[in-house]
């Protein structure tokens, strides 16, 4: 594994590989009291934000320093991207200082690859070796946070392969749906997603899910629901006529987690918009997963570090 | 070192020569662990800690036998080396094992390391920066069920199951029934395939 751009270019052995990493790295530090490991001592990881984010790039950064690892943050805030410079540049510069992993999140699906493709023709004249990680390009992928969502769904239900998993909310503006329809796929889990007909992206019949009309008739028979956070930031229409009625349709009340069955997880990548997307007292009761997501986020991110890091260089 | 061996299941059954029987591996592991509660007065205080995955099953064998002669089962565990190896930039990143402290920890208790086999010293290196990453033994001991010597640091095992003078192309397979479906200690010599 060169980079990490895409759950597509997992396949189920590197992706359940990548899962038992995760694990491991767990067990390592279960009950120490100095959670630092050597492994990727002398090497740099730079994250590179083009967007907000809290746990996505704290994740990655502790991820790097529990592995002994040095890493470093740039925001396009307070960096030479508010005078102007391309990303091209940019991420060409911070390879040049020798950086050996550049984890981006960028507003343009898209753009991990790009940058990818940049820094591979670079290698041939500077013979640098640095990955990329994609953390959330645009409405394409996010496949750190797909990863520890497996993580945690195998975590709770003992395996993903035959399990049913819904996705509900806005599906077309989220790149958290897109990685885990793929990867889960890829599993072997039967993916179902619910959203109001304007935010399923166009192309959906082509996904490997089922798409269902009406969330009640739905949760009876899933082991996990994932609820997404509705993106006002992406939205430029309306998509729905108001958020009451988006909550009445779509939201996880309280009621209707009551339709699920025992033994379901429920998700939510973060951030929550309580009481649209999900009910505070679902996000707060047992079945919620929400915070081991988080948590799991640190291993699942070490474990990607681990796999693109700790081994020679291919 | 234990790699000589990994990833090769055709060696269970090329054929090489035998060291160890099935039974000597047995009395083998007796004896070390007489070895041991000799050494520790009863085996009061002791934690075997395997190194995976033949030394973690070993770790478990020597309990059982320990439990067979003084009544009681010293705490088993096993810690994985892998992410404090010194070459792990020389080969594609391994997949990771066991890791498993048991609930006591590791603090003042005389742990003893058990591996299968002992080569370069480097593994062991390893685990023993891994081991105090979980606590402060009062002390480690390392019980090694072969000694193939070509050591590279200065380690030596506090007790040997058996001394075996080999070149560096040659390999030492240990089979062991919980993985490999029987006991024993075989020498095969490079170039010789299955």
């Amino acid at each position: 594994m060169k980079h990490l751009l895409s759950v597509t270019d997992l396949d189920a052995a590197t992706a359940t590989g990548l899962l038992d990493t995760a694990d491991r790295l767990k067990q390592a530090l279960l009950g120490r009291e100095v959670r630092k490991l050597p492994t990727l001592r002398g090497r740099t990881v730079i994250t590179m934000f083009y967007e907000d984010s809290t746990r996505t790039r704290v994740s990655f950064e502790i991820a790097g320093k529990w592995m002994s690892a040095d890493t470093v943050n740039v925001s396009a805030k307070g960096s030479s991207v508010s005078k102007g410079e391309s990303l091209r540049d940019t991420s060409l510069t911070l390879s040049a200082m020798g950086a050996d992993c550049v984890i981006v999140r960028h507003p343009a699906s898209g753009a991990a690859h790009r940058l990818a493709g940049w820094i591979d023709r670079d290698r041939a004249t500077t013979g640098t070796h640095t990955s990329i990680v994609n953390a959330g390009d645009g409405t394409h992928e996010h496949p750190t946070q797909a990863l520890l969502d497996a993580a945690t769904l195998r975590d709770r239900l003992g395996g993903i392969a035959g399990r049913r998993i819904g996705i509900v909310g806005d599906v077309l503006h989220s790149r958290v749906a897109r990685s885990n329809v793929f990867l889960l796929a890829t599993l072997g889990a039967e993916v179902v997603l619910v959203a109001p007909p304007t935010l399923l992206p166009v192309g959906v019949d082509q996904w490997p899910a089922r798409v269902g009309t009406e969330l009640d008739a739905e949760l009876p028979a899933l082991d996990a629901v994932m609820m997404l956070r509705v993106q006002a930031e992406r939205m430029h229409g309306s998509f729905f006529p108001s958020a009451r009625e988006y909550a009445i349709g779509y939201g996880l009340s309280a009621e209707r987690a009551a339709l699920l069955p025992e033994h379901a997880v429920v998700l939510h990548p973060g951030p929550m918009v309580r009481g649209m997307e999900i009910a505070p007292s679902v996000a707060d009761s047992a079945s919620a997963a929400i915070l081991a997501q988080v948590s799991n986020g640190v291993h699942v991110r070490m474990a990607v570090l681990y796999h693109l890091l700790a081994g020679a260089p291919e | 070192m234990a790699d000589d061996r990994r990833g090769d299941p055709a060696g269970a059954t090329s054929p090489a020569r035998e060291l160890l029987s099935a039974a000597d591996v047995t009395r083998t592991i007796a004896r070390i662990a007489h070895q041991i509660i000799e050494k520790t007065a009863g085996a009061s205080g002791v934690v075997l800690i395997g190194i995976p995955t033949r030394g973690a099953v070993l770790a478990q064998r020597l309990a059982d036998a320990i439990a067979e002669f003084e009544g009681s089962a010293p705490p088993v565990g096993s810690v994985d080396p892998t992410l404090y190896r010194d070459d792990l930039r020389r080969r594609p990143a391994r997949a990771l094992e066991d890791t498993a402290v048991p609930d006591g920890g590791l603090d003042d208790a005389l742990v003893v390391l058990v591996d299968d086999v002992l080569m370069s010293g480097r593994t062991v290196r390893a685990a023993l920066d891994a081991l105090s990453d979980h606590g402060r033994p009062r002390a480690v001991q390392l019980a090694v069920l072969v000694d193939r010597g070509h050591r590279e640091l200065p380690i030596r095992a506090d007790d040997v199951g058996k001394n075996v003078p080999t070149a560096r192309d040659e390999q030492i397979l240990v089979l062991l029934s919980e993985i490999d479906g029987s006991d024993g200690v075989r020498l095969r010599r490079s170039g010789e395939d299955g």
